[in-house]
């Protein structure tokens, strides 16, 4: 019963690895960019909710209502001051310009609340502590339910946009060619500021999630950037179902390694996304796949 | 007032001059056909009157506009379409969706998704598939509705018969009568001389970037176009 017990915790972290990933995941499908940024990002998000919460002393449920449009224009300013003019330089220089932010993000948060670590668990009532019991063995975080439907809804709702919508077609079209897009009306430029702005506010859903579930402080983002890294690739790019088969992945391998040895919840996390990841840059697939023949068709700048 | 009048365009990928000084105009439903050897430069004119390709000198000017520094995007806006040689559908995309993306252009007009199936029957049973697994005729037939959807004033049509099967290319080219009937403007790249001087009311023939002949295509004969097709007349001056 613990193996079933830690298999159905994995998947439930499994969902909050998705969420944390969906915006990862969906801005390097449409720009073919690896956001190092990324967890940063989660981190300035949770942060923004902590101030919204300050100030106006609502929950951070109603504080999302705020917290998601500011998170939005984050991803505009995010797109037109780096994105777009980084990726004007190849390959590498977007990663370069990312982790800058990254750097940058980490420092300004430090600079304004320190090094404390902070948590919306005191902020949700009984959700951060409630669960149902299924059994004598099996209790479900209602949290963790909360975060992994969250999960479910934000990529079934980006899978229904994508595919239903004109804006959909529009992103997908200038992710596949930027330039017959333009041909066909759409200004790519405009699609990407969108696409980073409904990123950001994947990455601010995601940054309240963590903020809910554990704590964070100001240099958390590495962590998150990793978590995120490891689903998108263990579930492969370009498919939004494949990030949550990611998550669930890698939330599963975590909470198996920890039953085995209670040293082991990261590592083995890891040592599955090495082993995916071998197999992927062996394969055609893959995020670092992809990667690795856009450098391989770089010539080498002179030195 | 001419619908298109290009002056002095002058175009190049690095240092190589793909189209050089390059001079005419286009009357609202006239159709014009491009004609030229390979490397003349007739798809770098294409790709600069359709925003693709920024030319070096040179002025554009569209229903008296000047849309020279004007991005593609608005160019599809103002009603100018390009089929591009190649096609570049969206292969993961259904057929539906590469017709339904190109309203992103918001021009009203005449056409409409059931205009343009009314055109192209062909595309009515292959609508739910994927534009990346359909045979070539099929996937000319899609990139010429995804233009048609756009609603365009001016159709910029580059090889739309290469590499189709004679059956495909007739399919493809069943549609131009409508067009014309429509009131479409065309500029035509074609290889086939013969269907391009039966399609066309006028003539341009480009060789090495320069126009070398051009006329109205009742006038011309085949032989004086093959001559300035190969640079014949060059040579024996």
């Amino acid at each position: 019963m613990i193996w079933i017990n830690q298999i159905l915790q994995g998947i439930l972290l499994g969902g909050y690895y998705a969420l944390i990933a969906a915006g990862l995941s969906f801005l390097f499908g449409v720009m073919r960019v690896i956001n190092l940024a990324h967890g940063s990002l989660a981190v300035l998000a949770a942060f923004l909710l902590l101030v919204i919460d300050h100030w106006l002393g609502i929950s951070p449920f109603v504080g999302l209502l705020l917290m998601l449009p500011a998170m939005a224009l984050v991803g505009v300013v995010f797109q037109l001051g780096v994105l777009e003019r980084s990726l004007r330089g190849g390959v590498l220089i977007p990663l370069l310009a990312t982790f800058g932010v990254s750097l940058l993000l980490d420092n300004i948060l430090f600079a304004l609340f320190g090094a404390n670590t902070r948590s919306f668990a005191s902020h949700i009532g009984t959700l951060s502590y409630g669960s149902w019991a299924i059994n004598r063995s099996i209790d479900i975080s209602q949290l963790d339910a909360l975060i992994f439907a969250t999960a479910l809804g934000l990529l079934g709702g980006m899978h229904l946009l994508l595919t239903r919508s004109q804006l959909g077609r529009m992103i997908r079209a200038t992710a596949i060619d930027a330039d017959a897009a333009a041909l066909s009306g759409i200004d790519p430029r405009r699609v990407r500021v969108a696409a980073a702005a409904m990123a950001m506010m994947m990455v601010g859903i995601a940054g309240a999630a963590l903020g809910m579930r554990s704590s964070f402080e100001p240099y958390a983002g590495g962590a998150q950037l990793i978590y995120a890294f490891e689903a998108v690739v263990i579930g492969g790019t370009g498919s939004l179902w494949g990030t949550l088969i990611g998550g669930i992945v890698l939330g599963i391998a975590q909470n198996v390694g920890a039953t085995i040895n209670p040293h082991l919840s990261q590592i083995s996390g890891h040592v599955v996304f090495l082993l995916v990841l071998v197999l992927r840059m062996r394969g055609a697939g893959g995020l670092l796949g992809d990667l690795r023949r856009k450098i391989r068709r770089q010539p080498m700048a002179p030195t | 007032m001419s619908l298109l009048e290009v002056a002095h365009l002058t175009a190049g990928h690095g240092l190589l001059v793909a189209c050089q000084n390059i001079a005419f105009s286009l009357e609202a439903g006239e159709v014009l056909a491009l004609v030229g050897a390979n490397g003349a430069g007739k798809t770098t004119l294409l790709r600069c009157l359709a925003g693709a390709h920024r030319p070096s000198q040179g002025q554009i000017q569209f229903a008296g506009a000047d849309i020279t520094s004007l991005a593609a995007h608005r160019r599809t806006a103002q009603g100018i379409a390009l089929v591009p040689e190649g096609r570049r559908l969206f292969p993961d995309m259904t057929v539906l969706e590469n017709l339904l993306v190109a309203r992103a252009a918001k021009r009203s007009g005449d056409w409409s998704l059931a205009t343009v199936l009314d055109a192209l029957p062909q595309l009515r049973p292959i609508l739910t598939r994927r534009a990346g697994q359909i045979s070539g005729g099929q996937q000319q037939a899609t990139a010429i509705g995804r233009a048609l959807m756009t609603n365009p004033r001016l159709l910029l049509l580059d090889e739309v018969s290469l590499g189709l099967s004679p059956v495909a290319v007739e399919g493809v080219y069943a549609v131009l009568p409508r067009l014309i009937e429509a009131g479409i403007a065309i500029i035509l790249v074609e290889q086939d001389l013969r269907r391009a001087m039966a399609t066309a009311d006028r003539l341009i023939c480009m060789l090495e970037g320069q126009i070398v002949l051009q006329g109205p295509a009742a006038d011309l004969t085949r032989e004086a176009v093959t001559a300035a097709y190969f640079g014949l007349n060059r040579i024996a001056a």
